[in-house]
């Protein structure tokens, strides 16, 4: 309860700092506009169809390449981590794909695609696979063996065994591995918009209406807007995280 | 023997993968979209490896930028994490602010940044700055607020300065969380150097690639894709020696411990 307090006090206290400084002139309002006219451009945008349209544009190339990377992830993560000899031969290839910047594929990506959603959702997925990708890994390694052992004297086959204790005991840190994703995957989409435009998105909007010169506030309004967005999934996967894993946490409380 | 099997298995997955890539390109035989793997690297050694005009005019300007603006990120988010790290109060006012400004997609802000800055190195600075300094601020804070209670107290029993404390107590066992931090920032520091560059500027690797890109340059596009590859690749192997060196106390003393 104090915390909420004291986190609602500083988020005021930001607010009435930035909005004092325009109104008593220390900063120039078409550089920083007053926060409340800031609040009033996020409403604005906020129930603007033509703006959400874009804002579903964004979250459907970051839904779609998120939802493959974990396709591709996560079998190849139970495969990798739960066979030495493939996580041996593939290391020198995933240690030298990995340290690429993701957002300098956009190029190829448009020589090859083109700039239409497909390419959106395939740099999103890159990107996003590699989180799902280690975390699946170090999740099945870091099995109990015990537990693993005792399946295999009970005679469950090794299939079984995947499906009852590594992949269960494992479901946390893949879904940790899917949150940093989903993150990762949100700033890729929108950097793909920002780059190649093309198609509704957030990104696209941004631009647009950087060149066009509108009011600045609408342009702080859709960081605004973006943030939130931010903020909205990074919730909603981690309420989620605590519910599927209700069980989890306990264990390792009682542990 | 075994040696060798070793880094024959290790290396496996790649050979096949670029074997892959040779024969279908030189079946498609498109050179101008599919460009054949002996090709790329052929490009790759020509246009940069062994072409010093174009580190200096492509190459340094780039790295300035990403260095001057993780160097800022490094300054203020250890500074920051440390103060928010030592006050509980100070972590509850501030944390939802950070939660929400860490939320926001760092290449979002490039339009508005832009309008405000120019498009001058400046505004990189800034730009790479402002995405980075939030895994360097929250691992250094969580790292503070989670020193041994008992190694502080025994610092303050022997009237330890609160200067000396800082340096020698707390920055020290904090050090391999903001280690970590640094790790994550730095590959971001990249993605918005590159992406910074494409958008608005007149050099750098991330100008060189869109432009490629616009004269329907794929080898060129191909070339400074593997060149930003082994720069990511060369800088953490680089701040992976300075961790070592730094934090070799550390291991002997966890090991010690144990």
């Amino acid at each position: 309860m104090i915390r909420l307090l004291r986190g609602v006090t500083g988020a005021a206290i930001l607010f009435i700092l930035l909005e004092l400084a325009t109104r008593a002139d220390l900063v120039n309002a078409t550089y920083l506009p007053p926060a409340s006219t800031i609040l009033a451009a996020t409403g604005q945008i906020a129930t603007d169809p033509a703006f959400l349209g874009n804002v579903g544009g964004t979250l459907l190339a970051w839904g779609l390449g998120l939802l493959s990377a974990a396709a591709v992830g996560i079998p190849l993560g139970l495969l990798l981590g739960s066979s030495r000899r493939s996580y041996l031969a593939s290391t020198t290839a995933i240690e030298l794909l990995r340290p690429i910047p993701s957002v300098a594929l956009i190029p190829l990506l448009i020589l090859l695609l083109g700039r239409g959603l497909d390419m959106r959702v395939l740099l999103v997925a890159y990107a996003a696979l590699w989180p799902i990708l280690f975390n699946t890994i170090y999740a099945i390694r870091e099995v109990d063996a015990l537990a693993r052992e005792t399946a295999r004297a009970y005679g469950l086959s090794r299939l079984a065994i995947l499906r009852r204790i590594s992949l269960p005991a494992a479901a946390p840190f893949i879904y940790t591995g899917v949150r940093i994703s989903a993150g990762i995957a949100l700033i890729l989409a929108i950097s793909a918009e920002l780059i190649a435009g093309g198609g509704p998105g957030i990104g696209t909007w941004m631009i647009s209406n950087s060149e066009t010169g509108v009011p600045r506030e609408l342009l702080y309004a859709g960081i605004v807007v973006t943030g939130l967005l931010g903020l909205a999934i990074n919730g909603l996967l981690s309420a989620g995280e605590r519910r599927l894993f209700r069980w989890h946490h306990r264990v390792r409380a009682a542990q | 023997m075994k040696v060798l099997r070793g880094i024959g298995l290790r290396v496996s997955v790649l050979a096949a993968v670029l074997i892959t890539w040779q024969l279908i390109t030189v079946l498609v035989d498109d050179p101008v979209n599919w460009p054949t793997f002996a090709d790329v690297i052929g490009r790759f050694w020509t246009r940069w490896l062994t072409n010093p005009d174009a580190w200096a005019s492509s190459l340094a300007p780039s790295l300035a930028r990403l260095l001057a603006g993780w160097a800022g990120a490094v300054l203020v988010g250890v500074a920051t994490g440390t103060a928010i790290g030592l006050s509980a109060r100070a972590r509850d006012v501030l944390g939802p602010i950070v939660h929400f400004l860490r939320a926001i997609p760092p290449p979002a802000l490039l339009p508005l940044f832009i309008v405000l800055l120019g498009i001058g190195d400046g505004m990189k600075a800034v730009m790479i700055a402002f995405g980075a300094v939030w895994p360097i601020l929250l691992n250094t804070a969580d790292g503070v607020a989670s020193v041994e209670p008992l190694h502080r107290d025994t610092g303050r029993a022997f009237r330890l300065p609160f200067r000396d404390e800082l340096w020698r107590v707390i920055l020290p066992a904090a050090a391999p969380r903001i280690f970590a931090g640094l790790r994550i920032s730095l590959s971001i520091a990249v993605i918005l150097m590159v992406i910074s560059e494409m958008v608005a500027t007149v050099n750098g690797v991330g100008f060189e690639l869109v432009q490629a890109q616009r004269g329907f340059r794929s080898l060129d596009v191909w070339a400074t894709i593997v060149l930003l590859g082994m720069l990511g690749y060369a800088l953490n192997a680089v701040l992976a020696l300075i961790e070592a060196g730094a934090l070799r106390w550390h291991r002997g003393a966890t090991r010690t411990a144990e």
